[in-house]
């Protein structure tokens, strides 16, 4: 603490003990302490008054159901049966294809982007991958329903039954909308983040690494799979996850190409329906509070997959941070 | 046998690395081509009625979006004057303020505010501002948006008051600065392209939003005279036009789809000017 | 650079907080797309003739119209299925059903190589929809139409994904067409379709189908006609197989008239007669009742009595059917009850 008055603050005498919080108050730094304390508080605010209409809303639906909510297959606003199993499918069937299609594309095109190419041509394509990433999701809709969609049907699909037709997973009629169809329009949406995180992470990885390990004999691929991947693992699995959070929130482009059909099927061709999309088409029509209360119920269960796995990202990131890896 | 595991070992390598050259080819080629598709037949749809005009009826070619154009520039308005500031205080809190505890729980729920589901949003949105007054708006429209504006807000305020090395903190104390003063006239501005970089990125994301605004703002054929109506937005016009039936709405609708991209364009570059210009020290 | 950002904010400020021109009156609707063609033109015209009334209709699904005029966030809803009691119930202000025009759900197809006009069966609607008849060339189809030459393909149903009053019509229909429709499906806005893809509003529909071979969907007559999409002839009560058109829909509505309830809310589809298309039905606004405010209810009013009127006369342009005229008259006695 400064012993002499300080030109700034000639107002305040120095003393010898803890300032009063008056005075302290008049020096500005509680107030900005407060003010700011105060702004951050009101996130809290927000997010838990959310987290209370979600529970609150769905009240009806929640004592109506119980937990039988979650394995439901019904929903049925005639009868006024409704049940959230359909919808957490088609959710995590549409998120977990475009993760398969999405993180060895954009792992591979980060591990390129950041090792092989050159640094200038690297920086320009990151720029537009960026780009990418910030494309309004219903521009997405967009693409899938003119492009997506009939390629599907006349190309991609027959080519794949052709092939793969055995398999029950494309198996049955293919219209163009589907979950398969769904599953590339996300990945395409979720490819730009892994990418750029991705590389971001490989590029922090020092040097020394790689050379250890091509002075040890290990081909560039080698050195890649085996050392500098590993290093960024932390990195890149915070991608994953990020990638994912978004994949299973995306509305407007999934009810374009997904059908819009509350069953579930074995097969990738068949039309499916996810939480986002089944909330965006019925909430504004949702006659009958039960009906209004399911639906709500939905948002909820689809906010808690998002909480859940946050917290397994931040687990994940624990973990493996003490388990080897970059040290943080 | 030696040479047979090297001949493996060279051969994978050169696969692999092909591969990896191919994946990222392809991705940028996915990338122009919905950019080039755009260009193609937005480009061709731009006119000056989109930008002047209003819809015309079910059915009736002609008719622009002026009115969407408007509400979405609102809307946009809106969500910076909800969200920014809030952002911005927080994330010097967290920066320059925060304790432990506290600090951790606000970052946590900064984080789970992120990962809210926009429609999620929407429905928040709908109970809050829509409900109570019994009125579809802009200010409900704007109000989903401001609160989707504010992680990334914080995320890079905070990150970017960190980067700047505490040399500049302590100098500026040593001169007798107080500490919201240090903030206020050093700090904040040194970290200032990084900041604001973030806010345009947060506009821009939230510029494209659908979901949030289906139970919110709701859709308008007319201009939305100030912020109590319901008001139509570029879109929501995108996704109307997009499933219809009628080509001259789908020409439409890539057109505003072309305008969006174009202004998620110039945020990016508008950023990137920014950060040269002001400069990030100390990143 | 201050002095930039200060005046851009009064322009702003200015601009963004601009209310309309003393006068203007606006109302906020939403609901049907079954008759949003001739809704929007109707707005478009009436606002042209009174610049100072302008009403933004939303054509977002009977369900939502029903739902939101209960919430009290639009001024008025429209619906193609008129409201139920328990709905009826769940408002505090009364809801008058206000019958506006009169229109057809037709059965669009995509068939390659079809270009003929298929004839349907009551039987064979059901079926599709239940799923039990899944191929176009199955026995009860093709004996319906003789000498058209149907392919072995599978029949790839689309229906509605939002809660629809076309929907309702529709289900309303099967339900008459089908005692296993009734008991397992039901007639809705919104229903647990047994089989299908779903597409939003009659667009997404007619968008669908227009892009799915070998799919049959149900729109409203005038998205079959402005998109050139070809769609069926439906068998009716008297066993005929009709071709929606505006004269089939009125002899439907002709009956309906005579016996037509107080609160208007009737469905004709299935109507008696040879000449009837079966697929029928009346469209209504949601009006509350009571309306606090003056300018609005008054400007609700007059347009009631000019869309009974006047805007008559743009239904068959779209392919719409007038309104019977002891229903006007009916109807302009009701106008009374919106206070």
């Amino acid at each position: 603490m400064a012993t002499t008055a300080a030109p700034m603050d000639q107002a305040v005498p120095p003393q010898a003990g803890p300032r009063s919080f008056v005075h302290r108050l008049r020096d500005g730094d509680e107030i900005a302490h407060v003010v700011t304390l105060l702004f951050a508080a009101l996130i809290l605010l927000v997010t838990s008054t959310l987290v209370f209409i979600l529970w609150q809303k769905s009240h009806l639906s929640r004592t109506q159901f119980g937990w039988n909510f979650l394995w439901t297959s019904v929903w049925d606003p005639v009868f006024d049966h409704f049940g959230a199993l359909p919808f957490i499918y088609g959710t995590l069937v549409t998120s977990v294809v475009s993760l398969a299609i999405a993180v060895p594309l954009g792992l591979a095109a980060a591990i390129f982007l950041a090792e092989l190419a050159p640094r200038t041509l690297s920086d320009y394509i990151a720029f537009l991958i960026d780009l990418l990433a910030a494309v309004p999701s219903v521009i997405y809709g967009l693409f899938g329903i003119f492009i997506v969609v009939p390629l599907m049907r006349t190309t991609i699909g027959p080519a794949l039954k052709h092939t793969l037709g055995f398999l029950p997973l494309f198996a049955g009629p293919n219209y163009g909308v589907g979950f398969l169809t769904a599953g590339i329009v996300l990945a395409i949406m979720i490819v730009p983040f892994i990418i750029s995180v991705s590389r971001e992470v490989l590029l922090t990885v020092p040097r020394e690494q790689r050379e250890a390990a091509m002075g040890l004999g290990a081909t560039r691929w080698e050195a890649t799979w085996k050392v500098v991947v590993p290093w960024a693992r932390t990195g890149i699995m915070g991608s994953v996850f990020l990638a994912l959070a978004r994949a299973l929130g995306e509305t407007m482009a999934v009810t374009m190409v997904i059908g819009n059909d509350p069953k579930i099927a074995t097969s990738l061709f068949a039309p499916g329906y996810t939480i986002a999309a089944v909330i965006a088409n019925e909430f504004t029509e949702a006659t009958g509070n039960l009906y209004l209360s399911a639906l709500i119920e939905l948002g909820l269960v689809l906010f808690l997959m998002t909480f859940i796995l946050n917290g397994l990202a931040r687990l994940l990131i624990l973990a493996t941070e003490r388990g080897g890896g970059r040290p943080s | 046998m030696k040479r047979a595991r090297i001949i493996w070992r060279k051969s994978l390598n050169v696969v692999m690395l092909s591969l990896t050259g191919v994946a990222a080819f392809g991705v940028v080629s996915i990338l122009f081509l919905i950019l080039g598709y755009f260009i193609i037949n937005g480009g061709r749809s731009l006119n000056w009625a989109f930008f002047t005009q209003l819809p015309k009826p079910i059915g009736e070619t002609g008719g622009g979006m002026a009115n969407a154009i408007l509400g979405s520039l609102k809307l946009l308005f809106l969500s910076a004057i909800f969200g920014l500031p809030v952002g911005l205080m927080a994330g010097v809190y967290l920066a320059e303020f925060g304790g432990k505890t506290f600090a951790y729980i606000i970052r946590y729920t900064v984080d789970l505010l992120n990962g809210v589901p926009s429609i999620v949003i929407g429905i928040f949105a709908y109970a809050l501002a829509v409900q109570p007054v019994k009125h579809f708006s802009t200010l409900a429209g704007g109000f989903a948006l401001g609160v989707m504006v504010v992680p990334i807000t914080v995320r890079a305020t905070e990150e970017f008051l960190r980067a700047i090395p505490n040399s500049l903190r302590e100098g500026a104390m040593a001169l007798g600065a107080s500490k919201w003063k240090t903030i206020a006239s050093v700090i904040l501005p040194a970290a200032s392209g990084g900041i604001i970089t973030g806010m345009l990125l947060s506009l821009a994301r939230v510029a494209g939003e659908t979901a949030p605004l289906l139970f919110t703002a709701l859709g308008n054929q007319y201009w939305s005279p100030g912020l109590g109506q319901p008001t139509s937005a570029l879109p929501l016009m995108i996704y109307q036009y997009a499933i219809s039936a009628y080509d001259d709405w789908h020409r439409q609708a890539w057109a505003a789809g072309l305008v969006l991209l174009g202004l998620v364009l110039l945020a990016n570059l508008g950023c990137r000017l920014v950060i040269t210009r002001r400069g990030v020290r100390g990143v | 650079m201050r002095k930039f950002l200060v005046s851009l904010l009064a322009l702003c400020a200015l601009t963004f907080t601009a209310q309309a021109q003393s006068g203007t009156v606006l109302l906020n609707a939403a609901g049907a797309t079954f008759p949003a063609p001739i809704y929007s033109k109707w707005f478009d015209v009436y606002h042209t003739a009174h610049p100072d009334i302008q009403i933004n209709y939303q054509p977002i699904g009977s369900g939502a119209g029903i739902r939101q005029v209960l919430a009290g966030t639009v001024d008025f809803g429209a619906s193609d299925g008129p409201m139920t009691d328990e709905q009826l119930a769940q408002s505090k202000v009364k809801i008058l059903h206000f019958p506006t025009v009169l229109g057809a759900v037709v059965p669009t197809y995509n068939i390659p190589g079809v270009t003929a006009s298929l004839n349907f069966t009551q039987k064979v609607l059901a079926g599709i929809y239940l799923g039990e008849i899944t191929k176009w060339n199955d026995p009860e189809i093709v004996k319906a139409n003789p000498g058209v030459k149907l392919p072995a393909d599978d029949i790839v149903v689309v229906h509605r994904s939002d809660g629809s009053g076309t929907s309702y019509i529709f289900t309303d229909f099967l339900s008459k067409a089908s005692d296993e429709w009734k008991s397992k499906v039901g007639k809705a806005t919104s229903v647990n379709w047994p089989v299908g893809l779903g597409g939003k509003g009659n667009d997404g529909v007619t968008g669908l189908v227009k892009q799915t071979p070998d799919s049959i969907g149900y729109i409203e007559l005038i998205y079959a006609l402005q998109n050139n999409i070809t769609y069926g002839a439906v068998q009716n009560a008297a066993g005929k197989f009709l071709k929606a058109d505006l004269a089939g829909v009125t002899a439907a509505a002709a009956g309906a008239a005579k016996e037509m309830p107080d609160d208007f809310r009737v469905s004709i589809t299935n109507a008696p007669g040879a000449a009837a298309y079966p697929i029928s039905s009346f469209t209504w606004l949601l009006i509350p009742a009571q309306i606090q405010d003056a300018t609005k209810r008054d400007a609700i009013k007059t347009f009631l009595k000019w869309m009974m009127t006047e805007g008559q006369s743009y239904n068959e342009g779209l392919s719409y059917a007038k309104l019977p005229k002891p229903v006007v008259a009916k109807e302009m006695k009701q106008i009374a009850l919106v206070q």
